[in-house]
């Protein structure tokens, strides 16, 4: 049985509909990310979940339970907030056993539990400290602590890393997962950062504009973008203004250069279409196989540190590509000619 | 959720009643003078009342006066103590707030007793060092009101880089303070301004026990001896309050705006 | 900046402080000595002792009830209204009002007040004329007096519970949503949330205000002495009136009855004081 189930969810203020019936069933344990712009939505879904906001239509059932209509207090559900929310009157600790206080548990109970959680995030020592004592990151995990420590049914994580530098955002997002793996608890994740949804998720959900555009683990989402929307919306695209030239072949015209799709196209001869690809699967200079190769002009070069990015034009259009820094290997000149190839299974044709 | 809003609804309307009725009341009362019916007559006799006409402008020179005085020594002394001596900000905001904790009758009759025509500075010995010292005594009054609005004001400019780039350019200490410091500043004394001028015209004790003619003395006297021109003195003083809040709102208003083109 | 610092930065704060010496600090510290001498200058503390004599202990003692009853009332109201209007749910456009309202009650104290009191609730007032006319029911028939504790009470609180919205309103705003429902999320009910987190945050602006409020109504003057004459015998008008014409025949004690105000409006700001310090060792 699914752990939560989101059917035909729908939320309104005023004339404007900000989800559409959104549906979802998330599996005990599984990580969940909602990815998109702000104002796609996926914060309301979120709020709906825990119950701040109610929805206009729809159901949300936790374990088999409807609790559509119940208060965010009755939910048994933990939540991190962007800008922690840490109670800045309360001690580390009283903030973890807050749950349990209010559940009027037993003073031993909650010492215990406290410890527990506090050892869980790997902060043992600052039970005694105010939350302005504490660093963002470890106020981070201290609200992850305090949620945890009531044993939700599920976790709902509001962009908690968004407050936080890069470098510990990144530290901190495997931490998550790895407690998250380890108490096997239900958790959608909320986020606008590409890269955040895809690396620790075991499903990403992209949404636009209150609408679920796909959902599919991140390599799916990632490699086989069903919209437009999402091949641009996760990820560098490259896209390329193309014509049909032979459906039957999958042949296709960009410019003077012909491309060779690796399966035959529905669209007429004649058509627009346009073709994608994404930086890492292009490479300067000819390569063994039937790749398309097309010539074209660098216009310039970043240097990233483990990544060579280079943008260059070709056919009229300008195209990103990512090479992987080698010592041996200097930037191209800018203004030189050059040759770029791709794999035909590495093209993308997005419908419009 | 219901029940809240309701509570809310039953909050305001408890607040709207008690204060609405006493200025329904005071208006009113004030409209009463004629037997039966209601006119204008209180207000046309506290108007054409000449010792209303004296105290009333005594009040508002006073005011102006207070005024004036106020920010010439609130407004540099704020700037200076945020540019230049952070660390002394707790004990000034301090001395600052002691006119609120300190009873303005207690203040007077050190006044009365440190000025009076024995002592060294004998202020109290004239009319116009009393005029002086109720005009000192009304800037101690309204210090706290004055600080806070010019210190919010400061607090919104950067002055530290406002001053610095006044002197690259050459500028001395007088010519940042008036024609970059105040500029940046005249909202917040404004806004501190109109409360002192609420607070001057009205006052009573300082003007009573250092024996001038100010319009809150003339007020409790005119209570003291009449009938209808009391609640129509209540009515003016209360406009006057008004006004006063309302040039305060009007000015901040047109700031944000002003601040949004910038 | 460096190059330009003067060794004589203090020059910047003379006029402040020779301002603030002259007719602050100065006047009030010559009423505190004064308590403490004699006529030819001595130390004593007879003046302070001569306080004890029950006329002067009775006006304290009023004094003392009425401050601190319309403290705690205009609290607490202020503090209804104020969440009423900041988290009750009432509709938005209703704030500004409520604000520009509060910072003009809120000023409109000392004689017109007393005017208007009387307008409405005095023997011949609009309150009390149409409680006669439509329900006759005569308020001072039945024990209602504007000129007593309980009226100079009500009279107070015109200035008082639109204070107490001005300064509580900004530090309700400060309540983040996110602490409400982090607290529901935990499931904590509403009541919880206001005994254990937002109570205890809003503590030190309740606590500042409540000293606040005492001593704004136990130096008032004005409105007591144009409503009540010299009848209502509170501390402030009995020193008015010793100011005046030395009604207690002894100059001295004039000094120690004014000290005396003093220490009941500062020990009530220490007290804030202190319980701020003890209430707030989780701010920075």
């Amino acid at each position: 049985m699914a752990s939560l189930e989101i059917e035909h969810l729908e939320k309104s203020f005023g004339a404007n509909r900000v989800v559409k019936d959104f549906n979802l069933s998330i599996e005990e344990g599984e990580f969940i990310s909602l990815l998109g712009p702000s104002g796609c939505g996926k914060t309301t879904v979120l709020r709906m979940v825990a119950g701040f906001e109610s929805p206009s239509g729809g159901a949300i059932r936790i374990g088999g339970q409807d609790v559509t209509h119940l208060g965010a207090n009755q939910r048994n559900i933990g939540m991190v907030f962007q800008a922690y929310a840490l109670f800045p009157n309360l001690t580390v600790a009283q903030n973890v056993g807050f749950g349990l206080r209010v559940a009027k548990r037993p003073r031993a109970e909650i010492k215990a539990r406290v410890t527990e959680m506090l050892e869980l995030i790997g902060l043992p020592d600052l039970g005694n400290r105010y939350p302005f004592q504490l660093s963002g990151g470890q106020q981070q995990r201290v609200a992850l602590a305090r949620a945890l420590a009531i044993q939700p049914r599920v976790l709902l994580l509001d962009e908690p890393l968004s407050a936080l530098d890069a470098k510990i955002r990144v530290s901190l997002r495997e931490e998550i997962r790895d407690i998250q793996r380890r108490l096997g608890i239900t958790t959608i994740f909320v986020t606008h950062d590409q890269e955040e949804a895809l690396s620790i998720s075991d499903r990403v959900v992209v949404m636009n504009g209150g609408v679920a555009e796909q959902i599919g683990a991140p390599f799916e989402i990632y490699n086989q973008p069903k919209t437009r929307f999402v091949a641009q919306f996760v990820g560098t695209l490259n896209a390329l203004e193309a014509e049909v030239a032979d459906p039957a072949r999958g042949a296709l015209r960009v410019g003077n250069t012909e491309v060779i799709l690796s399966e035959p196209v529905t669209a007429g001869q004649g058509t627009p279409v346009t073709l994608a690809a994404r930086p890492e699967v292009l490479a300067l200079g000819r390569r063994e196989g039937n790749d398309t190769v097309f010539t074209g002009r660098i216009v310039e070069t970043h240097f990233l540190g483990s990544i060579l990015r280079v943008r260059m034009e070709v056919e009229g259009q300008l195209i990103a590509l990512d090479t992987f820094n080698r010592p041996g290997n200097p930037p191209p000149k800018v203004g030189t000619e050059a040759e770029v190839s791709v794999a035909s299974r590495d093209l993308l044709v997005l419908a419009d | 959720m219901k029940s809240k809003k309701l509570w809310s609804w039953l909050a305001l309307a408890f607040g709207a009643l008690y204060f609405a009725l006493p200025l329904l009341g005071t208006l009113e009362f004030s409209l009463r003078a004629r037997r039966g019916v209601y006119s204008l007559d209180a207000y046309r006799s506290v108007l054409a009342d000449p010792q209303f006409r004296e105290t009333f402008s005594y009040s508002v020179v006073m005011a102006i006066f207070t005024i004036l005085v106020g920010a010439l020594i609130v407004v540099p002394t704020a700037y200076w103590v945020r540019l230049k001596l952070p660390h002394w900000r707790p004990v000034v905001e301090f001395i600052t707030l002691l006119p609120l904790v300190i009873p303005p009758i207690v203040i007077v009759f050190g006044y009365i007793r440190l000025y009076n025509t024995s002592s060294i500075l004998p202020l109290t010995g004239t009319t116009t060092g009393t005029n002086l010292l109720l005009m000192l005594g009304y800037a101690t009054l309204s210090l706290p009101y004055m600080y806070r609005a010019v210190d919010t004001g400061l607090r919104t400019i950067d002055v530290g880089t406002l001053t610095e780039a006044a002197q690259s350019l050459g500028a001395g200490w007088s010519t940042i303070l008036a024609r970059v410091i105040l500029p940046n500043v005249l909202v917040a004394v404004l806004s501190g301004a109109f409360i002192t001028f609420a607070i001057v015209i009205g006052e009573f004790v300082l003007a009573s026990l250092l024996n001038r003619p100010a319009f809150g003395p003339y007020m409790q006297l005119t209570g003291a001896n009449k009938a209808y021109e009391p609640a129509a003195l209540a009515v003016i003083a209360f406009s006057i309050t008004w006004i006063c809040m309302g040039l305060i709102q009007l000015v901040t208003r047109f700031s944000k705006h002003t601040n949004a083109k910038r | 900046m460096q190059s330009r610092k003067l060794p004589l930065t203090w020059v910047g704060m003379v006029p402040f402080t020779l301002f603030a010496l002259l007719f602050l600090i100065a006047p009030t510290m010559y009423i505190v000595v004064g308590a403490f001498r004699t006529s030819d200058g001595g130390f004593t503390l007879s003046n302070l002792v001569n306080l004890f004599q029950p006329t002067i202990l009775a006006s304290y003692w009023i004094s003392i009830k009425i401050s601190l009853a319309t403290a705690l009332v205009g609290c607490l109201i202020g503090f209804a209204l104020a969440a009423a209007v900041t988290l009750g749910g009432l509709p938005n456009w209703l704030r500004g009002p409520v604000m520009t309202f509060s910072g003009v009650a809120s000023n409109f104290a000392g004689v017109p007040l007393a005017f208007a009191f009387l307008a409405t609730l005095g023997r011949l007032g609009l309150v009390t004329v149409l409680l006669k006319s439509w329900f006759g029911f005569n308020i001072y028939t039945h024990g209602f007096n504007l000129l007593s504790f309980f009226g100079l009470t009500i009279t107070y609180l015109f200035f008082q519970i639109p204070l107490m919205v001005l300064i509580i309103t900004p530090a309700l705003d400060g309540l983040k949503r996110e602490w409400k429902e982090a607290a529901s999320i935990l499931g904590a009910t509403g009541f919880q949330y206001w005994r254990i987190v937002a109570l205890p945050i809003l503590w030190p602006s309740l606590l500042g205000t409540l000293a606040l409020l005492f001593a704004n109504s136990f130096g008032a003057v004005a409105t007591a002495y144009a409503l009540t004459g010299s009848s209502m015998s509170i501390v402030p008008i009995m020193l008015y009136a010793q100011i005046r014409g030395d009604v207690l025949q002894d100059p001295h004690l004039g000094y120690a009855l004014a000290f005396g105000m003093i220490v009941i409006t500062g020990l009530a700001n220490l007290a804030y004081v202190w319980l701020r310090v003890r209430s707030e060792r989780w701010m920075r």
